[in-house]
């Protein structure tokens, strides 16, 4: 199929892209890599009155070192996170997430801003975001601001960012070589979105967990901090019969309100984020 | 400001082309019905099937979802321009030779996905062939053949390349 | 003095690379939406929104306006000239075929069928202008359940109509006594869910007028049958109408179709008086290409104790949608011979019942009704076994017809020619490793490992090769099952193959052109092979039902076989010699018992330079020959397959997949593997990912490829395939049909693998798909 009408603005710097979107009022659109959004043009389930295109930004894209964290350009593709070392060396749990995102093609399009600002509770970057307490830079001709992952995911499809902002890039903490980390996809073929996602990093030594950050995908209109296993996961031994795992994971669904839908039941997710939660953390604390 | 009409510049399988164009349209319209490149077929509107599939700048792209506007001043490689004359590439060949193909509609796409994973991993195993080419649906084939084809060009590949 | 040739590698049987592939590997390809003629219009639809639906207004009035857009026109405009989509096999006195006009004009029944178009100067201002179409809907209600359809009481598809299409019965034998004091009785009811073909290229049509000729280019299998049903359709006569299938990307039965944009275009084209394209999207085509299977099967079985059966029940419901388009109430008939399967019983009972709903009609789909019998056979033949607490391949062995009772006429009155089913056995299971893996699946039982291992079987047979006419037309089908082939020598020893095949993927110009080779003595290089174009190719009947090779390349090797009688007359006059004494091999004809020579192409000259022929002999070397078998064709084979489940998720995974399957001789070993490899993948996505859903109000909610799950590379095993070779006797080559075969066999193998695999957790069923969800929720219904 094809997209209606609309016009298109492609600026050179940020600055001309806030101006742009300020200027073109609410239903003009911010096109990233353009991955989700195309196809919902091709569909017509979307009408914007202007694309605003940040391909040319040169300033939105790119991973830096800053000191304890690392900050990544929202316009940073999908692949360039897969094979940053800087991303690998510190927060392998980002790089893992994202190589299982779509296929090559589309990751080399996709841009790790754009996924986030689509919030798609199916996505597998949101609950990854959320589980390293990402920090959200968003821009406006107005000024910039810093939203946390827990208060940039609103609703279905829906995050912080005002009809005139732009999500400039996210900042999210190193973990350190005591980390493990692993992000257990669910889905019924590789192309399809996941059922249930879970994202795990772990600190652990000495053979037990010292604190752990596990958040769920598609596990609600939003992606869900696992809480309850994270508190229940504090110093369980990771050796021997596993039963502190186990019975951790128990409580992956506590809080979360998943949906029912043609993919899968409440009920079937909610077993699924017990079981894939404790394979996660088992991934993530194992080699 | 923002655009109705604007003129893009292209460099397709080696010619560059300048065609002004709505924002709307898709790359692979440009190709298909105003260049006359129809090697780059059309499958699905939702990115899932990859027939479109086309090097954007030396990586696999679907040219189903970028926007012709998006793609202004890039370098554009089409299955149309694999062959050097009637000196088919490595790809090609080991598709026919392996019976990788049987309607063929899948097949430019097919090919142009598998050049991109041969370009970053030249030594694939059949579980990173099929991972690779996740993104590119076939309903002929079953995709056995083609997994054998990738496995044969690369080898052939690394063969020339003295690896 | 002719030079003696080595005599070359015999064409038949060799792995020849397909000749079809230089065009599509280097994208020099010739689809129909390739096609850009000169002023050529776009053509789109709009399409109902609703399941069912009072047509009240449509407004094309503001479309008309919009810039670019030529034309726009509802059902009403199009009026009595658009005709009625045609259904070609009324299989019963009962059955009821509702008119189906092209585009709608008083109620709409399917959630995307076509309620206006509109003709623009291209594609995009053609998707705009569908917007400005103002239509007003009444709804009715939806009809979505087939029981429920056929309660009293329920909705109409047609107001005060029944739902019901049609009842077809047969049944052999006495019945009644093979289940009366039965000591084993199975029942079962199994679920065919309904499935979207899925070829990778969308449908697409192209129609030019010139005058009162009109030339239809469509992604079509069928250009013979379509032009004749254009003609019908719409009063154009067939000799103005000529047909081309150019280039089509796939089929799967999907494009045997009369579709109501290939009506509509011809019209548009007609009354515009220019050229016209449209092309759909995958959205559109998932909404309104002809879906498949949809059965609801009840099927029960009698057997003795020690396994051997008595008789067969089965009662079908069909769901035919909301019309009966070209073969759609034949669909399940072509299931109803195969439900026996393999097995020797002395009684069967076959009831179906067409039923109308509120859906996109379903129509062939790779395999047309015998994945769907041989899938509830097959089920039903494990469900016996563990009944008995045997093994499956043993309760099987003991009822199948063995390899010297052939030709064998089955409780279903079709006569098997041959095949050898132990045979195909012994080897799918030294392949397979059967016996290692029984031994690690008792192991994993015993450890209750939370993730099982399962081994699935299906030994398989199936009738293809849709002929004979005759027994076409003793079930009401609408048409013939011959196939034509002419062959002519061109004047420099070349070869012009035209046949009535209209391949879409499979090969035809390789495998005929190694017919040739051998049968002429030419190089396989010296073959072109001309099809899909009624104005070139004036008789055929085309492709589907695995019918090519088994109908159309024997027409071919009659027509070859005419056109070496002809030359040969010509060689033993030009070599003074009576053509009794003239003997042919590699080309040659050759004086017996002398060193006179000629060769073929020396042949071919001496007719086209015409200055020394036999009496009476046209200057002609080429001959037709249509071909019309006795039988079908009953390929068979056994699949195996070895599927870890994993009981905590549902997560089912093929760990290996073995097939020896029977296609008789085989012209390309290539071919066939490619057939069977591309088989067995539609039968796996049966069995594990896809399912066409429509919600309660009847809306699609598979309407594009990132819903409608088909299966990736990722998401399928490598298939060990090997072959046994039991020639057919219905045909001088001795094939066998093998298009559907890998389909029909494989689904069966995958679902019965995962019921092995959660046998011990007492789950004997689980609906296909067999998601992890079904598979869990089967696991938790019995926990």
């Amino acid at each position: 199929m094809i997209p209606a009408t609309f016009d298109y603005v492609r600026p050179s710097t940020l600055g001309e892209a806030a101006a742009a979107l300020a200027e073109a009022g609410e239903d003009a659109k911010v096109l990233a890599g353009g991955q989700s959004l195309l196809p919902l043009l091709r569909l017509r389930l979307a009408y914007p009155s202007v694309l605003v295109d940040l391909g040319r930004v040169a300033e939105l894209r790119g991973i830096e070192d800053r000191g304890d964290r690392l900050h990544i350009g929202a316009m940073t593709t999908h692949d360039e996170v897969v094979n940053s070392p800087l991303v690998n060396e510190h927060c392998p749990l980002l790089a893992r997430a994202t190589a299982t995102v779509a296929d090559p093609a589309i990751r080399h399009r996709g841009t790790f801003g754009g996924s986030l600002s689509h919030a798609d509770p199916a996505g597998d970057l949101p609950s990854v975001a959320l589980a390293l307490d990402a920090e959200f830079r968003l821009a406006s001709a107005a000024g910039e601001r810093t939203v946390p992952a827990a208060d940039f995911f609103a609703d279905y499809l829906t995050t912080a960012l005002e009809p005139d902002e732009i999500l400039t890039g996210v900042s999210v903490p190193k973990l350190g070589p005591d980390w493990g980390c692993h992000y257990e996809k669910f889905h019924r073929t590789a192309q399809a979105w996941a059922i249930v996602g879970v994202a795990a990093a772990v600190r652990h030594s000495g053979g037990a967990v010292v604190e752990a950050r596990i958040a769920l995908t598609n596990m609600g209109a939003t992606p869900v901090r696992a809480h309850a296993v994270e508190s229940a996961l504090a110093g369980v031994p990771l050796n021997g019969s596993g039963a502190g795992v186990r019975e951790a994971a128990l409580r992956a669904d506590e809080g979360t309100n998943p949906p029912s839908d043609a993919d899968a039941g409440a009920d079937y997710r909610r077993h699924l984020a017990k079981v894939l939660t404790r394979r996660a953390v088992i991934a993530a604390t194992s080699g | 400001m923002a655009q109705r009409k604007m003129t893009v510049t292209v460099t397709v399988d080696g010619v560059r082309y300048e065609e002004e164009v709505e924002p709307r349209l898709l790359l692979v319209h440009l190709l298909r019905d105003r260049l006359g490149k129809t090697g780059t077929p059309i499958g699905c509107d939702t990115g899932n099937c990859g027939a479109c599939t086309v090097m954007l700048d030396g990586r696999s792209a679907k040219s189903c979802s970028v926007l012709a506007v998006q793609a202004d001043g890039s370098e554009i490689l089409t299955v149309e321009g694999l062959a050097s004359g009637d000196e088919w590439h490595p790809l090609q060949r080991a598709f026919h030779e392996e019976h990788a193909l049987q309607c063929g509609y899948c097949t430019p796409g097919m090919i142009m996905a598998s050049l991109d994973l041969l370009q970053v991993n030249p030594d694939p195993d059949d579980t990173e062939i099929r991972e690779g080419l996740e993104g590119n649906l076939c309903r002929c084939t079953g995709y056995a053949n083609i997994v054998r084809a990738v496995r044969r060009a690369a080898a052939e590949s690394r063969e020339v390349s003295g690896a | 003095m002719t030079e003696l040739i080595e005599r070359p590698a015999p064409e038949i049987g060799k792995a020849r690379r397909r000749r079809e592939d230089a065009r599509l590997v280097t994208g020099r390809t010739r689809w129909t939406d390739n096609i850009q003629l000169p002023g050529m219009l776009h053509v789109a639809f709009l399409r109902s929104p609703m399941a069912h639906a009072r047509i009240l207004r449509v407004d094309v009035s503001a479309a008309r306006e919009l810039p670019g857009v030529v034309a726009a026109f509802t059902g009403a405009d199009l009026g009595p000239e658009q005709g009625s989509l045609p259904c070609a096999w009324p299989v019963s006195e009962d059955v009821v075929i509702p008119a189906h006009p092209p585009v709608a004009v008083e109620e709409v029944r399917y959630v995307g069928e076509a309620v206006a178009c509109v003709v623009a100067t291209d594609r995009y201002r053609a998707a705009d202008a569908l917007e400005a179409i103002e239509v007003d809907y009444e709804p009715l209600d939806p009809v979505l359940d087939m029981e429920a359809a056929l309660a009293p009481g329920s909705p109409g598809v047609r107001a005060g109509q029944s739902n019901k299409a049609f009842t077809w019965v047969f049944s052999q034998g006495e019945v009644d006594a093979a289940f009366a004091g039965a000591p084993v009785l199975i029942e079962r009811t199994y679920v065919q869910q309904r499935l979207i073909p899925s070829a990778m290229e969308p449908r697409a049509v192209v129609c030019d007028r010139l005058g009162e000729d009109y030339t239809l280019h469509s992604a079509t299998q069928i250009p013979h049958i379509l032009r004749v049903m254009l003609a019908l359709t719409t009063g154009i006569p067939e000799h103005r109408l000529r047909v081309i299938a150019p280039d089509v990307g796939g089929g799967f039965g999907s494009k045997l179709q009369v579709t109501a944009e290939e009506v509509v275009c011809l019209l548009l084209a007609k009354r515009l008086n220019r050229p016209v394209k449209w092309t759909e999207s995958r959205s559109e085509g998932n909404l309104t290409v002809h879906h498949g299977r949809d059965q609801l099967q009840r099927i029960s079985l009698a057997a003795e104790s020690d396994g051997r059966i008595r008789g067969l029940k089965v009662d079908l419901l069909a769901d035919m949608g909301a019309y009966l388009m070209l073969v759609t109430p034949g669909v399940p008939l072509l299931g109803a011979f195969m439900f026996p399967g393999i097995y020797k019983m002395a009684a069967y009972d076959f009831r179906c019942t067409g039923v109308f709903t509120t859906k996109m009609p379903t129509d062939a789909y790779r395999g047309a009704g015998r994945p769907e019998a041989t899938f509830a056979i097959e089920r039903v033949m494990d469900e016996l076994a563990h009944e008995l607490g045997i093994d499956p391949l043993e309760v099987r062995r003991r009822n199948w017809i063995e390899r010297e009772e052939f030709p064998y006429t089955s409780v279903a009155g079709l006569v098997y020619d041959s095949g050898d089913y132990g045979a195909a056995t012994d080897r799918a299971t030294e392949l397979l490793g059967y016996a290692a893996l029984r031994a690690e699946q008792a192991e994993r039982r015993a450890r209750r490992d939370p993730v099982q291992l399962g081994i699935g079987i299906s030994t398989y047979t199936e009738m293809c090769g849709l002929a004979p006419s005759r027994v076409l037309g003793s079930l009401a089908y609408g048409a013939g099952g011959w196939e034509h082939a002419s062959v002519r020598m061109l004047p420099t020893g070349k070869v012009e193959v035209v046949t009535g095949s209209s391949p879409h993927g499979q090969g035809h110009e390789t495998a005929w052109s190694q017919i040739v080779a051998d049968t002429l003595g030419v190089p396989f290089e010296d073959v072109t092979v001309l099809h899909g174009d009624t104005a070139i190719s004036p008789r055929g009947l085309d492709t589907y039902g695995s019918r090519s090779l088994t109908v159309g390349g024997i027409a071919l090797l009659q027509a070859c076989g005419r056109v070496r009688e002809k030359a040969k007359s010509v060689a033993a006059h030009l070599l003074e010699a009576d053509p009794g004494d003239v003997d042919f091999e590699n080309g040659l004809f050759r004086v017996r018992g002398t060193d006179a020579v000629r060769s073929i192409q020396e042949i071919a000259l001496a007719v086209f330079t015409a200055h020394n022929l036999p009496d009476g002999f046209e200057p002609r070397l080429d001959a037709d020959a249509t071909f019309d078998p006795e039988n079908f064709s009953f390929p068979h084979g056994t699949h195996l397959c070895a599927v870890e489940v994993d009981t905590e998720t549902g997560m089912s995974r093929i760990r290996s997949y073995v097939a020896v399957d029977d296609v008789g001789n085989v012209v390309n070993p290539l071919i066939v593997e490619g057939q069977v490899h591309g088989g067995i993948a539609q039968g796996i996505g049966q069995a594990l990912f896809e399912e066409a859903r429509y919600d309660e109000e009847g809306n699609l909610l598979t309407s594009t490829l990132a819903d409608y799950l088909i299966p990736s590379a990722a998401d399928l095993p490598d298939f060990v395939t090997e072959r046994t070779q039991t020639p057919a006797t219905s045909n001088p080559l001795g094939v066998k049909g093998v298009g559907e075969a890998g389909t029909i066999a494989s689904t069966p193998a995958v679902v019965n693998a995962i019921v092995d695999a959660l046998r011990p957790y007492g789950v004997h069923d689980v609906r296909m798909p067999c998601t992890p969800e079904r598979v869990w929720r089967a696991l938790e219904e019995s926990r």
